[in-house]
């Protein structure tokens, strides 16, 4: 696959993700307006939630992500060194010169956001800037700018404010169905059973958000990690700094969460070894991405 | 149906895939030609730097004006470069003279603890990295130019709209070799 089917299937993907989620919204206004007696009105308020929602975060979803994680856009006479970098990748891959945002943790990491390559922001972490020698640093903005050209940051961009709302709204509901509702109405049969299935749908919609970040995730990062290499001409650039990210004993990002980790080059949280947690992780194993890159 | 109706549609097929074609052309030539600027824009940014540069350094380096006359001299012998080729070599001494001036300069502490000459330094690196990545993009997208010239069925609108194959942009021969650093 090239980049331009790969910025192509993102595109499309991109609408798929939005109209799962306005279908499930609004399936689950309908189900939580038929609780309250009232289905289609719930229906069509859930519909235009979700429509005004994905709206909202298709223009403002990288700015609510980049204050979510505390980044901090930064001038060129602050960082003229990751500016450069930033500069010279974007011209190597052809594409306009995206923003440049800084974390202030110590952890090493970085990631890139935006709805397409003419709205885009790179942030690293200083620590990252710190501890990483240019060809590191290269490397790690080559995966980014790579993230960037082929438009896998629209997906992940609209994926993880997805699935934040999700865990929000689930949350909310699960609460309200325990403690509140309607508990003077009658309780026959069908109310049990609408509960019921709300509860499953509130279950259930974490676990879809959580099923499509994986869908979308991990065969990304082996994809970012060649293209960055083919544009920097030099896989061991980012196979070292991968290593560095490796035995840094705290990749913990403060402001990551749930619906950011994904955006991340590297798992912002704990590291953990076993077969599950390789099931359900966000990212590929450090030691395989780096065994990739070697042998490129 | 009538013969005469299935010559139009065919036509009509014929002339729709030439328009697209020719303008996918268009299109990555347009591209090949706004990268080629590209390598431009740093080359003269670079040389936009070095005036600041020389004078920075000739106020703590006094004894070096070998080195700084040597980059003046590149500066010029590249403003002056008709051909590619004397572009080449006179961006190939620059790079040489200003290794050595990098080289150079480490001799001099105060001229090292200056923040203007360390950012003048950053500044360059990066443009120079910045050249190397222009260029590298620039022959990528002839490339992919040339393949789509070549392959068919481009080709053959190719020939017919003269899309001409693109040259890439070899280093010369000079600037494979290391550069020497004098001092």
């Amino acid at each position: 696959m090239n980049i331009h089917d790969q910025s192509r299937w993102n595109k499309i993907k991109s609408w798929m993700i939005i109209s799962l989620f306005i279908i499930l919204i609004s399936l689950l206004g309908y189900v939580i307006g038929m609780l309250y007696g009232s289905p289609v009105p719930g229906f069509v308020l859930a519909i235009f939630g979700a429509l005004l929602y994905s709206l909202l975060m298709y223009f403002q979803g990288d700015s609510i992500i980049l204050a979510t994680t505390g980044a901090r856009e930064v001038t060129k006479k602050e960082y003229p060194y990751l500016f450069h970098t930033v500069e010279g990748l974007a011209i190597a891959a052809g594409v306009p010169t995206p923003k440049a945002y800084v974390i202030e943790d110590t952890a090493l990491n970085a990631f890139a956001t935006g709805r397409d390559p003419k709205h885009a922001s790179i942030t690293v972490t200083t620590g990252l800037l710190n501890k990483m020698n240019r060809q590191e640093l290269e490397g790690v903005i080559a995966h980014e700018m790579s993230h960037i050209k082929n438009f896998d940051i629209r997906m992940m961009m609209l994926t993880a404010v997805f699935v934040g709302i999700t865990i929000l709204l689930s949350d909310f509901l699960l609460r309200s169905f325990l403690w509140g509702g309607n508990r003077d109405r009658d309780n026959n049969q069908l109310t049990i059973i609408l509960i019921i299935i709300g509860i499953i749908l509130a279950i259930l919609a974490p676990l879809i958000g959580e099923m499509i970040k994986l869908a979308v995730s991990r065969r990304r990062e082996y994809l970012a990690d060649a293209d960055g290499a083919l544009l920097t001409r030099n896989p061991e650039g980012l196979a070292s700094a991968l290593e560095k990210i490796k035995q840094d004993p705290d990749p913990l990002v403060d402001k990551a969460n749930k619906a950011t980790a994904h955006l991340f080059i590297s798992t912002p949280f704990r590291k953990s070894e076993g077969f599950v947690t390789r099931l359900f992780a966000t990212h590929p194993p450090l030691d395989d991405r780096i065994k990739l890159l070697r042998s490129m | 149906m009538n013969p005469v109706w299935w010559i139009a549609i065919i036509g009509g097929a014929i002339v729709l895939i030439a328009i697209v074609i020719y303008n996918s052309l268009v299109r990555i030539k347009n591209q090949v030609e706004n990268s080629w600027a590209q390598i431009d824009v740093q080359l003269k940014r670079r040389f936009d730097l070095i005036p600041n540069l020389i004078e920075t350094v000739k106020g703590y380096a006094k004894h070096e004006k070998g080195v700084l006359e040597g980059i003046t001299q590149a500066r010029t012998a590249f403003m002056g470069a008709k051909s590619p080729k004397e572009m080449a070599k006179a961006e190939n001494m620059l790079e040489g003279t200003l290794k050595t001036l990098f080289a150079v300069s480490e001799n001099y502490p105060k001229l090292q603890a200056n923040e203007n000459f360390l950012q003048l330094q950053e500044e360059l690196s990066g443009t120079e990295s910045k050249i190397a990545y222009a260029r590298q993009h620039y022959n990528d997208m002839v490339m992919e130019y040339n393949t789509k010239v070549q392959t068919f069925p481009t080709n053959m609108f190719a020939k017919l709209f003269s899309f001409a194959e693109k040259e890439l942009f070899e280093t010369p021969e000079a600037e494979r070799q290391n550069v020497k650093v004098q001092f």
